[in-house]
């Protein structure tokens, strides 16, 4: 015979602390254990690392590793906050979990801030393995720390904006297919695989998208020590478009 | 008594199609509360204005006392199909929905009162349709609600995790905790509900407690047998008040004025006929009362 518990009702929210720390748990849980997604925010930037600074395919300017350590700085943000966001967000609606979330006494700005910290955390873990496989290959940063974690932030913004557009407005599989297309090209816009002046006039141009204003800006800082105002300007006015357009278009289910 | 859900005049429309037409119920605290009807009758509708999910286009829905939005912590949801993280397992899903809540249920007891403490450890997407089911229950209680609405809650289970989800329901009732729950399957409203809602194009076509709405003034024979009996004989044999008909074949049902006397006429034209009547009712069931009430047309 099975013993019953109380059932009796007794139905109070938890303080939001309590709240907040396991859906972030939860959120990074989901992350780590995704192997697309670890795949996207951890396999690829640190390969790319490796193979671009050992291999000369291209030329740059500079010591090789001085170069890629900023550009793939850049992807690994843009892989976390946009395309996982996105791809995360756009299957949690369609599989009806944010509606069902919705039903409980989790309120939707702990939510969001949820999914913001799990992200930040992957780019922590993400930062120091790309910083820490730079040092072995001979990696001397510039620039100041405050300034680097400064435009990594603004980044960050500017890309879960847009990956909360993404997930929040389309269905999942689409999400899925504009969100790796996107990646790509963004990330062969980006100054990360090569320096942007090989794209000649063009390069103009590809200074607006998020990723080569990230990579661009962290390259600055990093290997020349200076700040780049139109790459901050940049990055600002896409995580204020990006952020404003999600928070009205974002739909729940 | 005040109510634990009160629906006033509800009206919800999806563009030009009216889903839900000036319907009210109530939730008398601590009872279960049925709500019948034939696909897209309105069930999912109404329940999911009373939710906070959607916005009702016209009328008033009181949940404990105040809105949807304001009681959320004192409401369980069961909404029908999905909702869980695909990528958590069944333990760390039913944990996350107990750390909302700030005096919750212990997630281990429930999984194991629901008969799913051996897939505890295997993740929402690998389980099976009923067992993601009986989670999905297990987190719409965890928090421990005063009210809880179900949405079709057994469709698609198995008979003994079915017989696991009426226990729990029975036990929220014992301890006072409303229930509104929404189903197609005649046998748990009889099971279950302490009245039944009959829905259907958004309107309420009846309501009352089971005993209530399967009484009639007319008594009530119903047997089945050998398909192709004389009904006309028999009815005469039963007096000029009696009427009847064979639906579906091989299957008998008369009605008339004074039930044992009908039931002593049936039995006996059948004695003198040979024929064995065989599963005698002398009850309408609530499907009767159904299918006399939405008509016997399928419908998409």
């Amino acid at each position: 015979m099975t013993t019953w518990p109380s059932l009796a009702p007794r139905g109070e929210a938890a303080p939001r602390g309590q709240m907040l720390r396991a859906q972030t748990r939860a959120e990074l849980t989901l992350l780590l254990r995704n192997g697309e997604q670890v795949l996207l925010t951890l396999v690829i930037p640190l390969g790319l690392l490796v193979v671009l600074s050992q291999v000369p395919f291209v030329n740059v300017t500079g010591r090789r590793i001085d170069f890629f350590v900023p550009g793939v700085l850049a992807l690994a943000v843009m892989s976390a906050a946009f395309t996982g966001q996105a791809i995360g967000t756009g299957f949690e609606r369609q599989y009806g979990v944010l509606k069902r979330l919705g039903a409980t006494p989790l309120p939707r700005s702990v939510l969001l801030l949820a999914k913001t910290s799990a992200v930040l955390l992957v780019e922590v873990l993400q930062v120091a393995l790309i910083c820490l496989v730079g040092a072995l290959l001979g990696w001397q940063p510039h620039g100041s720390v405050f300034g680097t974690v400064a435009l990594l932030v603004l980044g960050t913004a500017a890309f879960s904006g847009l990956g909360l557009l993404l997930g929040g407005t389309l269905r999942g599989l689409t999400t899925l297919a504009a969100a790796n297309l996107l990646w790509f090209v963004l990330l062969s816009l980006g100054g990360v695989l090569y320096p942007l002046s090989e794209l000649g006039p063009g390069q103009d141009v590809a200074r607006l998208l998020p990723t080569a204003a990230l990579s661009d800006g962290l390259r600055q800082l990093l290997q020349h020590a200076t700040w780049s105002g139109q790459d901050l300007l940049v990055l600002a006015v896409w995580a204020v478009v990006s952020l404003t357009a999600a928070s009205r278009l974002f739909r729940w289910e | 008594m005040t109510a634990a859900l009160e629906v006033v005049d509800l009206v919800k429309r999806y563009g030009d199609r009216t889903a839900v037409d000036g319907l009210s119920l109530s939730v008398p605290a601590g009872s279960v509360v049925a709500l019948l009807g034939p696909n897209g009758a309105g069930k999912t509708s109404t329940v999911e204005v009373c939710e906070g999910f959607r916005q009702a286009d016209g009328g008033t829905v009181r949940v404990l006392g105040g809105t949807p939005a304001s009681t959320r912590a004192r409401v369980g949801v069961m909404p029908q199909g999905g909702g869980g993280y695909p990528g958590l397992k069944a333990r760390e899903l039913l944990t996350l929905f107990s750390r909302f809540y700030a005096h919750p249920h212990d997630p281990d007891a429930l999984l194991s009162l629901l008969g799913l403490e051996e897939v505890a450890g295997t993740s929402y997407r690998r389980l099976s349709g009923g067992q993601q089911q009986r989670l999905s229950l297990a987190m719409a209680v965890v928090g421990r609600p005063e009210l809880v609405f179900l949405d079709e809650p057994t469709a698609g289970l198995d008979p003994q995790a079915r017989r696991a989800t009426w226990d729990l329901v029975e036990h929220l009732r014992a301890e006072g905790v409303s229930v509104l729950l929404t189903t197609h399957l005649m046998d748990e409203a009889e099971h279950l509900a302490d009245e039944v809602y009959v829905i259907d194009h958004g309107k309420v076509v009846a309501a009352g407690t089971v005993p209530e709405l399967t009484s009639s003034a007319q008594a009530f024979v119903r047997f089945t047998g050998p398909v192709g009996l004389d009904v006309d004989d028999l009815l005469r044999s039963l007096g000029p008040d009696a009427v009847g008909k064979e639906s579906p074949a091989g299957t008998y049902l008369v009605e008339g004025p004074d039930g044992p006397q009908l039931l002593a006429g049936v039995t006996a034209w059948c004695a003198t006929r040979g024929v064995l009547p065989q599963g005698l009712q002398t009850r309408r069931t609530l499907e009767d009362v159904f299918l006399d009430l939405t008509g016997h047309e399928l419908r998409a």
